[in-house]
């Protein structure tokens, strides 16, 4: 059998144990609505504006390098598997790959990108 | 009918859906969740055909890096995260029809294709795709060049980026 | 075969047969059988789950020099399930303008990315899951679904507290999951796989926490980052963001999310104890029976949670622009040195007797721990005396 088949049980079986659990709590706790008590919670006064705000493009690039670092270790676990069998010019091709990427890190650092300023 | 393919069945026609409402829904966030949908129904597809790793690689850059980027991206470009505009434009029907014999014609060609019906061979059970998949990619002989390459492809990626943010500063 | 060498096959097939009997196709009795496994296990954990509510509480508690929950039952045990029974008959409130598909979505997410992680959690030699020859690339993904859900309540739940908390978190684990993805690849390195119970097999000889300590390290540090807990838990910066993310929500779905918290730290106090403090094995004694192993990874994979809570309650927060600096200009580049120092050292001394490689990692890491330092060290120095002045030469020996 396709041991994925157990992995799509644990997350069948994951969904439901919370979705049980909430819907006791739908069933159990009691139901009365007002405007107050649903209005946004805002430290008690009434919500300013609207909840969309503009975020810095920090978080932008903080996504955009750890997708490449992402992407970089992916390719390093076939690479770490193998490892143990395979000579040092692997090991040396590793190190150049993860040097070419370090290189990309720091051009981030110098130009103050990493910075949360 | 096999099991098997039953569950191809509900996992493709649920990653179709995923697929149609990222284009049709009005809310653009909605939109993005609705991406991640349909790439997770792509990663099942693949652990369906037994490539663990594509499967897990899938969702480990699709939806924990560039699903999280989009949602990043959308944040900070748009106020209005609702479409008003009109979804279809007047060529609508010329890419319907464009859209149908693209897919009639790929169908027709496939038919004709005997290897189509052909059963995959068994992967013997010593097969480890993981192990394989890194001595080629180390050997001199097979992929250590388009590997070395990757990772300066990455670094041009993230150099771009940051020069980028950097002049729009 | 005997039930307590195997209990989960001789069971299984026990079920089986009595399915068979009763004129059930035989592939769907094993995945029958195999849900009803599942749920078991689940089941259990969140039983266990419960009680981690009462052992945080415990422990916190003498952490502040209180004796925490003590009314309720014999030590307080019965205080969880009070706890609980308040959060089912709590009311249910959906903030106005709440995204309500994404808003109810999140908190069932957010339990299944931490339940679906035991599916590759070598619990004793014959007691797990499944032998996914991914196993620790899952981990991630299943971390994926964490974030996400993260993003959704943040979102969903149209308050500006939890939109910036939501993103901040969300920040903090993709910056994070850069040193944890680069120390998971050392022990992959060491077992040459990246199933689990493989690497477990693989620490017979030596404990991988011993020839790299420096990853353990930097593994737990990632980790606590991962779970937004303190000093890393500025998401919920109660002066500044309420409960960052949780915000809005109350009653179970709440209650899911905290019971997720504590069971994502207990989970990952068991990774970091499978990768590198060989999981059930303790000295030969997970051969004697798999319960036995079963007890052994429970033990420590509460160990690991109890430093993770020794963490929690013994630093402070800090900022998040601290805590990004931290990571991409000193964890992230440290990881990647140790990565290809690990690396090389592995490949020089692979033919050298066991002790030699022991020794041989073992300083490998604690030298370059020491330069790491230094480095920082020096940089702050000059960092700080950029900013203040050069002080005087006597002022500077106090």
């Amino acid at each position: 059998m396709n041991e994925w088949l157990y992995v799509a049980l644990f997350m069948i079986v994951g969904a439901i144990i919370p979705i049980g659990a909430i819907l006791a709590g739908a069933i159990l706790s009691p139901k009365k609505p007002n405007p107050i008590k649903q209005s946004t919670y805002e430290c008690g006064i009434e919500p300013v504006g609207d909840a969309w705000v503009q975020f810095k493009v920090q978080y932008y690039i903080f996504a955009l390098v750890f997708l490449v670092f992402d992407v970089e270790a992916v390719f390093l676990f076939p690479w770490a598997v193998k490892l143990g069998q395979l000579g040092l010019y692997a090991v040396v091709e590793g190190i150049i790959f993860i040097s070419i990427l370090v290189v990309g890190l720091l051009y981030a650092w110098r130009k103050g990108m990493l910075e949360w300023s | 009918m096999t099991p098997e393919k039953i569950i191809f069945l509900i996992v493709a026609g649920a990653t179709l859906v995923s697929a149609l409402m990222v284009v049709t829904t009005r809310n653009i966030v909605h939109a993005a969740f609705w991406l991640i949908a349909a790439l997770f129904g792509v990663a099942a597809i693949f652990a369906i055909l037994n490539a663990g790793f594509i499967a897990v690689v899938q969702v480990v850059v699709y939806i924990g890096a560039i699903a999280i980027l989009f949602i990043f991206a959308v944040m900070l470009t748009r106020k209005d995260l609702r479409d008003t505009s009109a979804q279809q434009n007047r060529n609508w029907q010329a890419g319907a029809l464009i859209a149908a014999l693209t897919f009639g014609g790929l169908a027709a060609l496939f038919q004709s294709w005997e290897k189509l019906s052909v059963a995959a061979p068994a992967i013997p059970s010593s097969f480890d795709a993981v192990a394989e998949l890194g001595s080629q990619l180390t050997s001199p002989s097979a992929y250590v060049l388009p590997f070395e390459v990757a990772s300066v492809l990455l670094l041009a990626a993230m150099i771009g980026a940051v020069y980028i943010a950097f002049t729009r500063k | 075969m005997d039930f307590l060498n195997d209990p989960l096959k001789v069971t299984a097939e026990w079920l089986e047969g009595i399915f068979g009997a009763w004129g059930m196709n035989a592939a769907f009795a094993h995945v029958l059988v195999v849900f009803l496994g599942v749920l078991l296990l689940l089941v259990l954990l969140m039983v266990v789950d419960i009680f981690l509510v009462w052992m945080e509480r415990k422990v916190v508690s003498r952490f502040q020099d209180r004796i925490g929950p003590n009314r309720v039952g014999p030590y307080g045990l019965i205080q969880p399930f009070a706890d609980i029974i308040k959060l089912v008959i709590k009311e249910d409130i959906t903030p106005n303008g709440a995204d309500r598909a994404l808003y109810n979505l999140a908190p069932i997410l957010s339990m299944m990315a931490v339940l679906m992680v035991w599916a590759v959690v070598p619990i004793a030699p014959v007691i797990l899951g499944t032998d996914l020859n991914v196993g620790v690339l899952f981990l991630i993904a299943a971390g994926a679904i964490g974030t996400l859900s993260i993003i959704m309540a943040g979102w969903g739940s149209n308050n500006k507290f939890a939109l910036i908390g939501g993103f901040r978190q969300v920040a903090v684990m993709v910056a994070f999951e850069v040193p944890m993805l680069t120390m998971l690849l050392i022990p992959t390195i060491f077992a040459g796989s990246m199933n689990m119970n493989a690497m477990i097999q693989a620490q017979d000889k030596i404990w991988y926490f011993v020839i790299s300590p420096l990853g353990a390290l930097i593994f737990l540090i990632a980790v606590i980052a991962e779970l937004g807990r303190a000093p890393f838990d500025l998401a919920e910066g109660e002066s500044e963001l309420v409960a960052g993310f949780n915000t809005e929500y109350s009653g179970m779905k709440f209650g899911m999310f905290y019971a997720g918290e504590l069971l994502h730290a207990m989970t990952f106090g068991g990774i970091w104890a499978i990768l590198f403090f060989g999981g059930y094995r303790f000295f030969g004694l997970e051969q004697v029976s798999p319960f036995l192993a079963a007890a052994i990874f429970l033990a420590k994979a509460l160990i690991g949670y109890w430093i993770i809570m020794w963490v929690k309650y013994t630093m402070v927060r800090i900022r998040i622009d601290q805590m990004l600096a931290f990571n991409w200009i000193f964890l992230t580049p440290l990881s990647f040195v140790l990565l290809m120092v690990t690396a090389l050292m592995n490949a020089l001394l692979r033919g050298t007797p066991s002790w030699v490689y022991g020794i041989g990692m073992f300083f490998s890491n604690v030298i370059l721990a020491w330069l790491a330092l230094e480095i920082a060290r020096s940089v702050s120095r000059k960092e700080r005396e950029k900013i203040e002045g050069a002080k005087p030469l006597a002022e500077a020996h106090h």
